[in-house]
This record gives structure tokens, sequence and C-alpha cells, in this order.
């Protein structure tokens, strides 16, 4: 085996495989997964100067050890944690050099959830499907790391970090998550539909990379059954029977009957993927930038006082 | 034909039968290949298709509302044939919904040419269809915790084969060798919404 590997010593709660995912094979059943926060996985990737959607480790809570075989630029962002080098303080959110054979420790999180590590050349698995990224739902993509894994490294390619230190958003502490309403709020009663988007939720400690589930009030539907399977969107608020919504993350299923009360911005799901069980959780709705038939747009989603943003509106 | 949208730039186009799904599904990938729709993804299904990843989803909402779907194309492509051993454990209660003796069951389902309706549920796992109605099934009462590799099953309209092992509530008839998802293989799908599909009773079954 080449020396550009690194050894898994603790593999942590769940430590995963990610990159960009494999967008594109929806309609085979293959969901599209990568990493939970993007723009954190990015940013690693940017301050070990690999391109964008090289291959990085995904934490979950508790961290993990690796020791590379050959040094290795390496840098941790997401939830922020202790980053030490063989015991010794090193940075996070910047790059750290690691010596060959010494232990990188990436610590709990501090907060958040999700800690990233970004390695110079990025993790070189075999890609299914143009991806390298582990998909918990359909098992396509390297199993969990475990401890005693040893992982292949691809070799730099830029060689220098495009960023030094930058500020990166905190992990929330109230977690605020914009809607548009629908495909399938007309499933739910009116009164449904304003719990939704007006009470105070949870983010239930049963969430994981399929989806965020959610504690708090339920949704009484106004029509009982399941529809014809049909397909779901990264974000979709799936409302299954026990009327708690669940909302889809990177390694969502491709189809689903359960009816989709609303989809949450692309922009708000890393905060999700960063917020701790027991978060507290409420749903905005916002205004589709667009309109499919503009009379309307308003009345499906209304924006409540206060919280309308300017930038909502289609220009 | 009933437009929804779909968070920020997705779709759900609705129609009225699986039919007019696959005529719908067609004329999107027709428009995708000449290059007059940019979507990430088209995902058909049973009363839908899913346009995720539209670039300009407000003029094709308006577009679609207006068409007219010209009918499916004809079948064209090769059958995939799928050997099959009848010996499914689901067989005699198969048999009984049908109100045929169990032989029958192998040579009627052997005897009809099937289409991938849709994919979902896992890698290379379709949503078959061609039965007769009257040979819809309900799904088992209780699911299976683990329901084989190779297994082939029905539910509602629908057959399916496992592609692994996985729990599931369908209805098994049968088993295959056929490998429905390799990830080494290209493309990794034995199946693909469109495929047409024959299930070959295998000697002895």
């Amino acid at each position: 085996m080449t020396d550009r590997a690194l050894a898994v010593v603790r593999a942590g709660a769940l430590t995963t495989v990610q990159d960009a995912g494999r967008p594109g094979h929806a309609h085979l059943g293959v969901p599209r997964s990568g990493a939970l926060d993007r723009p954190a996985a990015d940013l690693v990737n940017r301050l070990v100067g690999n391109p964008p959607g090289a291959a990085v480790l995904e934490t979950t809570l508790d961290g993990c050890s690796l020791r590379p075989r050959s040094p290795v630029t390496v840098a941790v962002a997401g939830a922020p944690c202790r980053v030490t080098v063989d015991g010794r303080p090193a940075a996070w959110g910047a790059p750290v050099r690691v010596p060959a054979g010494a232990l990188l420790d990436v610590g709990p999180a501090v907060s958040g959830v999700r800690a990233y590590v970004g390695l110079a050349g990025g993790v070189a698995v075999e890609p299914v499907l143009g991806s390298r990224s582990t998909d918990l739902l359909s098992g396509l993509g390297p199993p969990p790391l475990t401890d005693g894994t040893v992982l292949p490294l691809g070799r730099p390619t830029g060689g220098h970090a495009r960023v030094d230190v930058v500020p990166q958003p905190a992990p929330p502490a109230e977690l605020v998550l914009r809607v548009t309403l629908g495909p399938r709020d007309g499933w739910f009663t009116p009164g449904a539909v304003r719990t939704f988007v007006s009470r105070a939720f949870s983010v239930s400690s049963a969430s994981n990379r399929i989806g965020l589930r959610t504690e708090g009030p339920a949704l009484d539907r106004a029509r009982p059954g399941e529809l014809p399977s049909e397909g779901m969107v990264l974000g979709a608020v799936q409302v299954p029977p026990d009327g708690r919504p669940v909302v889809f993350l990177a390694d969502h299923p491709t189809t689903g009957g359960y009816p989709v009360i609303a989809v949450v911005r692309a922009a708000d799901l890393p905060a999700a993927a960063q917020a701790v069980p027991g978060t507290p959780l409420r749903f905005v709705a916002v205004r589709r930038r667009w309109a499919a038939r503009p009379h309307l747009a308003g009345r499906r989603a209304p924006s409540p006082a206060g919280v309308h943003n300017p930038r909502d509106r289609y220009t | 034909m009933n437009v929804l949208p779909v968070g920020e730039d997705a779709l759900l186009v609705e129609v009225s039968s699986d039919d007019e799904a696959q005529a719908l599904h067609a004329e999107l990938l027709r428009r995708r290949a000449e290059g007059s729709l940019t979507a990430r993804e088209i995902v058909p299904a049973a009363r839908t298709v899913l346009l995720d990843g539209l670039d300009a989803p407000a003029r094709l909402a308006a577009e679609l509302t207006a068409a007219h779907l010209p009918p499916a194309p004809p079948r064209a492509g090769e059958v995939v044939e799928i050997p099959v051993r009848y010996d499914g454990p689901d067989l005699a209660d198969v048999a009984g919904h049908w109100g045929v003796p169990e032989l029958e069951v192998a040579r009627i389902h052997g005897a009809t040419e099937f289409r991938v309706a849709f994919c979902g549920f896992a890698p290379g796992f379709g949503y078959l269809t061609g039965l007769p109605s009257r040979y819809d099934v309900p799904r088992r009462a209780t699911p299976r915790t683990a329901v084989p590799a190779g297994s082939v099953a029905l539910a509602g309209p629908y057959t399916g084969v496992y592609p692994r092992s996985s729990p599931g509530g369908w209805q098994l008839i049968g088993t295959t060798d056929v490998v429905l998802w390799d990830d080494a293989r290209v493309p990794a799908a034995l199946l693909s919404p469109g495929t047409r599909v024959r299930f070959v009773p295998e000697a002895g079954s």
C-alpha cells in the first residue's frame, strides 16, 4: 500500500467519507447523499488546497482520531471542537501540518453535531457513480469508518491553501427553517398548517443523515391514506402517520408516499445539520421567489409579520 | 396536467394514469436530450413526474400547464429477461387472491411483458407494471424483517425484485439469481424507468 494513507485509530460514533454526493441518479432510486454541512466541507477543502468536492471526513458528535502514514495538511471545521496533534493543541478552522505517524485527534463537538476533516489530496476511496460519499440509506459508497480502517489519500493538487482563517456561522441555538408550503399542504387541516408554521418544535434525537426528526405538536391530516409514491426533494418536510414532521437531508429516499407539507430552503439545511437534539426549532413560511400561478402565490405561503425577507421576493 | 411547485427549483407534475406518467416522462427526457429543458433530476413515479434542479421553473410550470401531452412513444429497446424460480413463500396466498392454481401464477406472470414504471426504495429496485388490474394484491399484513436478495415480489399493481436483502412487505412469489445492482457494472442498474422486462420461468419451477 502507498504511504499516501491514514489509519483510523478512533472512528467515533459515526464518521463517514463525504463529497458532493451523487445527484442525477434519483430516477434509479439512488439518493443524492454528500456532506450535510456543505459550506463546512467546502471550507476544509479550501483550507488544505483541495478542489471543491474532494472527499472529506464527516464526524458525528464525538470526533475521531487519525494517524497519517506520510506528512499531510489537514483542516477541521464545522462543529467547533478541540484539535490536537500528538496531544498538543492545534488550530481549528485553519490548516494544520500533521507529521507522518503523528496522532491527529478531533475532539467531541463543543457545540453543533458534525465536524469536517479535510485532508490534502482528499480521501481516495473508489468512487461509486462518480461519488465517494457514504450513503446510509442505500449502502452505496464506503461503509462508515471503524477503528483500524486504512483510507487511501490522493495526491495534493494545489498545495497552497486558498484561505487562511475564516469566520464560520456558529451552530444554531435556535433552528429557524424557512419553508415554502406545498406540494401537499392541502392534505392537512388549515389548523395543522398554521400549527406547522407558528408553533415551537425541537430537534429529535432520532435525527440522522436521512432526516431531521422533530418533536412537538402532531399535524392533523385533512384526508387519510397515502399518496401513490412520488419523487422527493432535498429539504422536503414529510409528515408520516404519527404527524411529526421529518426534514429530508442528503440520504433521503428518492420516492415516498407520505405527504410533503413544505420544502425547506436549501440555504437553511447546513444549520439543520448542526442542530443538536433538543434544539428549539421553528418553521417559518416564506414566499416562493417565483409564482407558478401568481394570483395564488401570496395566499399559499403567507409570510408572518416580522420574518419576511425582501430578498425572498421574486424579482 | 396539474403542476405543483416544490421548493424553489422543482416541479411535481401530476397526471391521471400510469400511461400518462410514462408519456410525460418520455416527453421530458426528449426535451432534455434536445437541450430545451435543463433539469438535474427527472423522477417518474406512479402518477407524477418530479423535475428537480430546474433553471427556469416558473416558465416551465406555465408551459406544462398549457401543454398537450403527446401519446407515449411505442415501446422500444431490448427486453430484459429475468429467469425466475416460482418458489416464493407467498405463492399460495397470491394464487388465492388471483383465484387460480399455484402453477397458473407462474404461467400468467411469465407470459406478461412488464415495463419499469419507476424506481425507488433502493438502488436498482424497479416498480414494474404490466399485469391486468384484476391481479392486484395487497401487501402482507405483517412485513418481513428480512426479504432475501433476488426475491420476486408483488404488491398492488406492481412486480419488483429485491436488489439486496432488506425488510419488506411485498408478497414473495419467486427467486432470481440475476444481479439487479452492481456498483462495478456500467450501467450499475439492470432496470431503469421504461425498461421492458419479461420473467422467464426456470425449468422445474
